[in-house]
């Protein structure tokens, strides 16, 4: 899927360790990512890895990987909105 | 059992969101507020403080979901320094997880339905554009919802804002980055609320310890997320506690996000409403915002529930100016504020300290405080004048 980001996604959430508080999609200028109420993933065509969500989180269990995130297991969103214009 | 549409959907039932689907409810429309999680009113992720003030006008306090009620505050320098003004009337700790319920209870009173472990994941359009409903997760099962009017009161998160075309995202400046414990097994004063600021403490934010009772208190803090690029909120509340608290036993630890901005610039767009942290009703001095989203949930339920009667969704449009008239002009002064006194070095948060404590009694008070405070930061004082000329 052609991206606005144009280079691999290099956000990652450790997902396991996430409280699930939003502080992270309060920020995130893309609505990239999906919170439900113990599920969180990051929508990969709209992340533009600007790492906002990653300066947010109060726990610190979203990490930027310059290399790329492929080779880590994500979890994917179940769901991705049909307003974002972006 | 859900009905295929409803007049109003409001998506979050925390107490603005509650708030608004009760005041819809009472105006007539019929209401469903949809909640994400399992339960109304938990996780907590709150410091629980109101003012009595504040509370009286929705609901009558009961010490079901009062933990404590405090008569005074406590400001902490950076050296350890505290004056301690007086409070202008009382307040409370609340225990949220109770007060949530009987939010919600009231909103049931009303009529409204609601629903836990219901997730809203997207908007449904009619063939005009117009906002006509919610898709909604329910029990794995994804339905539509119709409505003619959705709220958003879904938090700092304010998803459902963005669907329909508002920007909602929150700068990294304004967000606080939070963290917050409750602790038992300590001793506080348990009719004072103690602020303790300062760079190596909570750098752009502040650090709370509210009481419940003589042996617990609500403990936590919020930075801004510029702040919480070196360090997060957790490791400062950490440090803290250690030091202050050591023996603490820790009944909860929870992480959160406050948007201590000015209110989100459009609230209504395309029969959508956003009310509380949705739509940046906090305080953003005190990042306070139980009470000021309760009160645009009010304006945005009432304003719903006129709009449906007079089958006339222009007049949504009215919350916006009900709001900024009441209280989204004053979060504009509050916003200068709190940009003035995080910029303050911990060396003017001393003197600040050291001269309020010389006042008089009768003068030590948050005005007395913040006259000192004008020396040492005079072009607060245009942000004064704002406040009187406005």
């Amino acid at each position: 899927m052609p991206t606005k980001r144009g280079t691999p996604l290099m956000m990652y959430i450790r997902a396991t360790r996430c409280d699930y508080c939003g502080c992270c999609v309060g920020v995130c200028p893309e609505d990239a990512i999906e919170l439900m109420e113990s599920r969180i993933s990051i929508i990969e065509e709209r992340c533009t890895n600007c790492r906002k969500c990653e300066w947010a989180c109060p726990w610190k269990v979203i990490e930027f990987h310059r290399e790329g995130v492929e080779h880590l297991p994500r979890v994917q969103p179940l769901f991705v909105n049909s307003a974002n214009s972006k | 059992m859900i009905k295929e549409s409803y007049d109003v959907i409001v998506v979050g039932a925390g107490p603005a969101g509650c708030t608004a689907g009760r005041y819809a409810a009472a105006s007539g429309a019929s209401v469903l507020i949809l909640e994400k999680d399992r339960d109304v009113g938990y996780p907590v992720r709150c410091g629980e403080a109101v003012s009595h003030e504040g509370v009286i006008q929705f609901i009558e306090p009961d010490s079901k979901w009062i933990a404590s009620t405090v008569n005074r505050f406590r400001l902490i320098a950076p050296n350890g320094k505290s004056v301690e003004p007086k409070l202008d009337g009382p307040g409370y700790i609340l225990e949220r997880r109770l007060f949530d319920y009987a939010l919600a209870k009231v909103a049931a009173a009303e009529g409204a339905q609601i629903i836990t472990k219901a997730y809203a994941y997207d908007l449904l359009r009619d063939a005009d554009g117009n906002t006509c409903g919610v898709k909604v997760l329910m029990k794995d099962e994804p339905i539509e919802i119709r409505a003619r009017v959705v709220i958003g009161a879904d938090g700092v998160e304010s998803r459902v804002g963005r669907w329909a075309g508002i920007d909602t995202a929150c700068s990294i400046h304004d967000m606080e980055s939070c963290a917050q414990m409750t602790l038992s097994g300590i001793e506080v004063e348990p009719d004072r609320l103690d602020f303790y600021f300062g760079s190596s403490i909570a750098p752009l934010g502040y650090l709370w310890v509210f009481p419940k009772g003589k042996n617990s208190a609500n403990v936590g803090i919020g930075i801004s997320v510029e702040a919480a690029k070196k360090q997060s909120a957790l490791q400062y509340l950490q440090q803290f506690v250690e030091e202050h608290f050591p023996s603490a036993a820790v009944l909860t630890q929870i992480s959160g996000g406050v948007p201590c901005a000015k209110t989100n610039k459009v609230l209504v767009k395309n029969r959508v409403m956003l009310v509380g942290d949705a739509g940046h009703q906090v305080n953003p001095t005190s990042g306070g915002g139980i009470i000021s989203g309760m009160i645009g949930g009010m304006m945005a339920g009432q304003v719903a529930g006129k709009a449906i009667r007079h089958n006339d969704f222009s007049l949504l449009a009215d919350y916006e100016t009900i709001w900024h008239k009441r209280l989204g002009w004053r979060h504009e002064i509050f916003y200068s504020f709190k940009e003035v006194i995080t910029q303050f070095s911990d060396e003017t948060l001393n003197s600040i300290a050291d001269s309020s404590q010389k006042l008089p009694d009768d003068k030590k008070t948050l005005g007395g405080i913040f006259r000192v405070a004008l020396w040492n930061k005079p072009s607060l004082v245009l942000d004064v004048m704002k406040l009187f000329v406005s």
